[in-house]
């Protein structure tokens, strides 16, 4: 494909014999331009007449950061994600609150559905679900949470070698990624664990072992980008060191993608860490939304018709899971220019007649002002 | 041509790689391996001891040695002797779950591809509209439920409650595999449930993946003189757009296929359905080593293989990569 | 099809549009005597009536194109010129009605041969398209699929609208590729096999495959190094000669354009600012802007000048600048100018010019500074 791109790139380059060319800022850059309204007019040092102008700031990587975070946390879906997560983080803090006692107490005869004494009845040995449901979001949620921060100082340290550093040092850990992107994760999972003692301490190892490699290819090609641009080419003639480069004027314009990498990671980590309780391979006395589901399952749930044994944990897993994909989904939408100009033009086209119209023809409006707003 | 060998020569690291962590993961235990994973397995009798040492390549020679001996046997599929299965050989043991495992797998990712790529093509095509604005979000949430979950929940629901599909297995029990309709009908029947399941659980993915590279593709110059050349919707969307568009999706194939095949493996536990992840999961449960290892190698090898095969497809389809 | 409507250069003012009395206009005729005009006496191919196009952003609507009126006609070059957002790309686009969204036509009409082009259904722009107008976009790289062979590229325009066999159509794109000089085998290449000029010349022959009366080049050449660049142009040329198209030429490259068109139209900030003969354009320039725009670019003909460039950017058409559009950057403004818009007036015969209201240097005749 490289080859293919080389010629394309190389047109592009040709300088056109262009002297009285400026900026482009007619109308086909437009739609190009990020959403003005949605940026914070207080920016400091920014007088908001200036975000108008049709040339582009700087990279002002301070000022960028500010921005995005700020419109995320307007954005609908990433507070709608925030909240599930915030949500499930609560529960899992003030667990002796909410449902006092022990979850590994049999408490009832088995099997006994929902009711006012066990609000989620109790399972198949006659502890209560709701105290196991409740209980098990701390372990779940603090293998994810450990397991997605490992995974993200791995991968973005292998990542930010690889592109920073090129060469040698990014041929060998390029293959390495890609070895263990092709290499099956669950199936090098379940073996991992087989053959180490049980525990946390194993699970979270083996999760980080086989999860890294994505994150790590994402942060390589960011680098790469990033290596190229003129505020790191300034820093390096200028004779600063790798050192101050990569923590001064690269990773913090990768804050966004290492935050996305961190979500996505802690997703993967407790999805996969379910699977694996699930299929016995946790720590089974330990209580967690997995080992809930694989007592179910052992204790032949489904034969006995008790759903309720079963819904609340995986439900919480998957609800878990949607939330934090929802602030990654609402995350790339802040930060990725193309989604964004995206998101303006549906804005742009809801309440005008561009919907109606089946064709794909550009549409004809002789009114003086088409509704736009 | 050049690009196939390079792709070749890197599925084959790939799978010396996959061979190299098996042989070492059991030397990765304290003390001798074979009493540790004995310790743990409670009673086994002197040829099964004797089987597992093969198995693992333990022997009295020295390590590089063992590694020599160990990486010939596996090549030839030669994993030993399975414990739970004593005293069938592992390979043995293995080939009748291929076969299950690359129907169901194929199956729901064929299905799972073409549904998911369609939904993201007509997506995109009318931005806004239906398809557009329920369908992604639906399948996102879906998405973000376990597969294995869904698998629970559907046969909670429409096996055991409703009695639509059949509960486990490939087949009715009291049918003999052979080449006649009422074996095919029951083979069809009971991977039904199990293929909804993982269609379901992947058609967000694709769909998404297909809608994002539909609207950029959509935006190319190609696009815009198809318009004007005048040709039919139809010929624009598939032939110029789609056919553009799928690229990337056939790219992620590799990655993709992977993620499939870890929600398959316990998909195939919860219908006790014969293929590699029902095995694999009931060697770990009987704690069956040289089982296990035997499977990671052989499912190992078929993602590459699928990966290999998805390589030589990408070339008819894109002419571009053929000339490098 | 109205084939054969060949191209006469004619050396004289004859020129259809309707005549507007200017003061001075008289002392100006006699110094553009030797101008290449086109004759007109014929209906126009193409007619283009105070066209508007909007695109639609978050804050507002931008204008593009902003009530822009011209005429083609058969066998005709007419050059559009300005710097890149001024909207010559837009009406292109607008003409087959490509544009996508946000973009919207606000107001209008476009005729050809008579057919209202605004208003045609689906089917019939179908039809309208490739067979009627067809367009050599500016990159070949990004127009051409390329996952597509050449000839199925040429095939399936062929089919669609020509109704024959997949096997005439293949014998008939062949027999393209002959014309433009590309060897019949590479029917069955992909377009990153070619060189650069050659998927141009592809392209061409794509634009070629219906025979249409007219045809619209979007900078056809400028991604092309300087040698390619004048091959094909000539061979456009020929090709014209041979197949009298008339042709809507786009390009900032003035010399380029003044070589090329009968006629030419500048555009700045979505507006005509001044449309005239080519010569007439190159040596009896009356906009500021057009004069900074000649200005700018080496003559390819005649004495040499001084170089000079534009000062400043283009606007930002989200908010035009008030009165004349170019005002900011003007030299030679006058306050009234920055409120009075001016209006597209046939100053001289068949020049027309966005007339300011006493506007300096029109009533003194421009001849001494043309020389």
């Amino acid at each position: 494909m490289e080859t293919h791109n080389k010629p394309a790139h190389f047109e592009q380059q040709t300088p056109s014999p262009e002297t009285v060319d400026g900026p482009v800022a007619g109308p086909e850059g437009a739609a190009e331009m990020p959403d003005r309204q949605d940026l914070p007019v207080e920016v400091e040092g920014t007088p908001a007449g200036q975000l108008l102008v049709a040339a582009p700031p700087l990279p002002v990587p301070g000022r960028q950061r500010m921005v995005w975070l700020r419109t995320l946390l307007k954005n609908p879906k990433a507070l709608t994600g925030i909240a599930i997560v915030g949500l499930f983080i609560l529960v899992a803090l003030f667990a002796p609150v909410i449902a006092p006692g022990d979850p590994t107490e049999f408490v009832d005869s088995p099997n006994l559905p929902p009711s006012a004494a066990h609000l989620f009845g109790t399972e198949g040995q006659g502890k209560d679900v709701f105290r196991q449901t409740v209980w098990g979001a701390q372990t779940s949620l603090f293998i994810g949470f450990v397991t997605g921060f490992i995974i993200t100082l791995v991968s973005t340290i292998i990542g930010m070698t690889a592109g920073y550093f090129r060469g040698r040092i990014d041929d060998i850990l390029t293959l390495l990624t890609n070895l263990f992107l092709v290499i099956p994760g669950l199936p090098l999972l379940i073996i991992l664990s087989a053959f180490l003692a049980p525990g946390t301490g194993t699970i979270i190892g083996a999760l980080a072992f086989t999860g890294w490699a994505f994150g790590a290819r994402v942060k390589r090609s960011q680098t790469l980008s990033l290596r190229e641009k003129d505020f790191v080419a300034a820093a390096l003639v200028s004779g600063e060191s790798s050192f101050k480069i990569i923590f001064t004027e690269i990773l913090p314009n990768m804050i966004s993608i290492i935050m996305g990498s961190f979500i996505s990671s802690t997703t993967y980590a407790i999805s996969a860490s379910t699977a694996l309780a699930f299929i016995g391979l946790g720590n089974v006395s330990e209580v967690t939304w997995g080992t809930n589901l694989y007592w179910s399952q052992n204790n032949g749930a489904i034969l006995q018709g008790a759903w309720w044994t079963f819904v609340p944990s995986g439900l919480c897993v998957a609800l878990v899971a949607f939330g934090l994909s929802f602030i990654n989904y609402a995350l790339d939408e802040v930060t990725n220019p193309r989604l964004r100009a995206e998101k303006d033009l549906n804005k742009v086209l809801k309440g005008t007649a561009f919907r109606k119209t089946r064709t794909r023809a550009t549409p004809v409006f002789r009114q003086s002002q088409p509704n736009s707003k | 041509m050049r690009y196939i060998l390079r792709r070749l020569g890197f599925y084959l690291l790939a799978f010396w790689a996959a061979i190299t962590l098996d042989f070492f993961l059991p030397r990765l235990l304290p003390g001798d391996p074979a009493a540790t994973i004995l310790g743990s397995g409670g009673q086994l009798d002197p040829s099964q001891v004797q089987a597992l040492r093969e198995a693992l390549g333990l022997t009295d020679q020295p390590l590089i040695l063992q590694y020599f001996t160990y990486l010939t046997h596996a090549i030839r599929g030669d994993f030993g002797i399975s414990f739970s299965n004593f005293p069938v050989p592992v390979i043995t043991v293995i080939l009748t779950g291929l076969w299950w495992t690359l129907l169901l797998g194929g199956s729901s990712v064929i299905i799972s591809f073409i549904i998911g790529n369609l939904i993201g093509i007509f997506g995109s095509w009318r931005r806004g509209g239906a398809v557009d604005s329920f369908v992604p979000p639906l399948l996102v949430l879906v998405g973000a439920f376990p597969p294995f979950f869904l698998g629970l929940c559907a046969i909670y629901l429409l096996a055991f409650q409703l009695h639509w599909f059949p509960t486990r297995h490939a087949y009715e029990d009291t049918l003999v595999p052979g080449f006649d309709p009422a074996f095919f009908g029951s083979v069809i029947t009971h991977m039904l449930l199990p293929v909804i399941v993982l269609v379901l659980s992947q058609l967000g993915g694709w769909a998404l993946g297909m809608r994002n590279t539909m609207v950029s593709v959509l935006a190319e110059d190609y696009i815009t003189m198809a318009e004007a050349k005048g040709l039919t919707q139809n010929r624009i969307m598939f032939r110029y757009a789609a056919r553009n568009a799928m690229l990337p999706s056939v790219t992620a194939f590799g990655i993709v296929l992977g993620f499939v095949l870890s929600g398959q493996l316990l998909i195939e536990q919860i219908f006790s359905y014969p293929g590699l992840g029902f095995l694999l999961i009931s060697a770990v449960q009987k704690l069956d080593y040289p089982l296990m290892q035997g499977l990671f190698l052989m499912i190992t090898f078929a993602v590459l293989v699928a990966n290999f095969i998805v390589d030589i497809v990408y070339t008819r389809l894109d002419p571009r990569v053929r000339a490098g | 099809m109205e084939k054969g409507q060949s191209y006469q250069p004619v050396m004289s003012q004859e020129i259809a549009q309707p005549q507007t009395q200017v003061k001075g206009q008289n002392q100006i005729m006699s110094q553009s005597q030797n101008n290449t005009a086109f004759p007109v006496q014929t209906k126009p191919l193409l007619e283009v009536k105070d066209l508007r196009v909007e695109y639609l952003s978050p804050k507002g609507p931008v204008r593009a194109v902003d009530g822009v009126s011209f005429s083609i006609a058969p066998g005709e070059v007419l050059g559009l010129a300005g710097e890149s957002g001024s909207g010559k790309s837009t009406i292109a686009h607008a003409l087959l009605r490509v544009l996508r969204p946000p973009a919207l036509i606000t107001g209008g009409e476009v005729y050809f041969k008579g057919k209202d082009v605004l208003s045609l259904a689906e089917h019939e722009l179908e039809e309208f398209r490739w067979q009627d107008i067809s367009m050599v976009f500016q990159s070949a790289m990004n127009s051409l699929n390329p996952v597509m062979r050449i000839g199925d590229q040429i095939i399936d325009v062929l089919v669609k609208h020509k109704k024959i066999s997949k096997r005439e159509a293949r014998l008939r794109a062949g027999e393209l590729l002959d014309i433009v000089n590309i060897d019949k085998n590479r029917l069955d290449a992909y377009p990153h096999e070619l060189s650069g000029g050659m998927r141009q010349r592809a392209v061409i022959a794509i634009a070629l495959a219906l025979n249409p009366p007219m045809m619209i080049m979007d900078e056809p050449t400028t991604a092309l190094d300087v040698v390619v660049q004048k091959e094909i142009m000539q061979q456009i040329e020929e090709l014209k000669e041979k197949m009298g198209f008339s042709i809507l030429f786009i390009t900032h490259d003035m010399s380029l354009m003044v070589e090329f068109s009968n006629r030419i139209a500048i555009m700045y900030a979505g507006e005509i600012v001044e449309m005239a003969a080519a010569r007439e354009i190159f040596e009896n320039p009356l906009h500021p802007y057009t004069r900074g725009l000649i200005s700018s670019f080496p003559p390819l003909v005649g004495p040499k000048r001084k170089m000079a460039g534009i000062p400043g950017a283009p606007p930002n058409m989200a908010e035009p600048p008030t009165g004349c559009r170019f005002h900011p950057r003007c030299t030679q403004c006058r306050p009234v100018d920055k409120v009075t818009r001016p209006q597209l007036q046939e100053v001289l015969p068949g020049h027309w010019l966005a007339y300011h209201e006493g506007m300096p240097g029109i009533n003194r005749g421009q001849a001494g500074q043309a020389k």
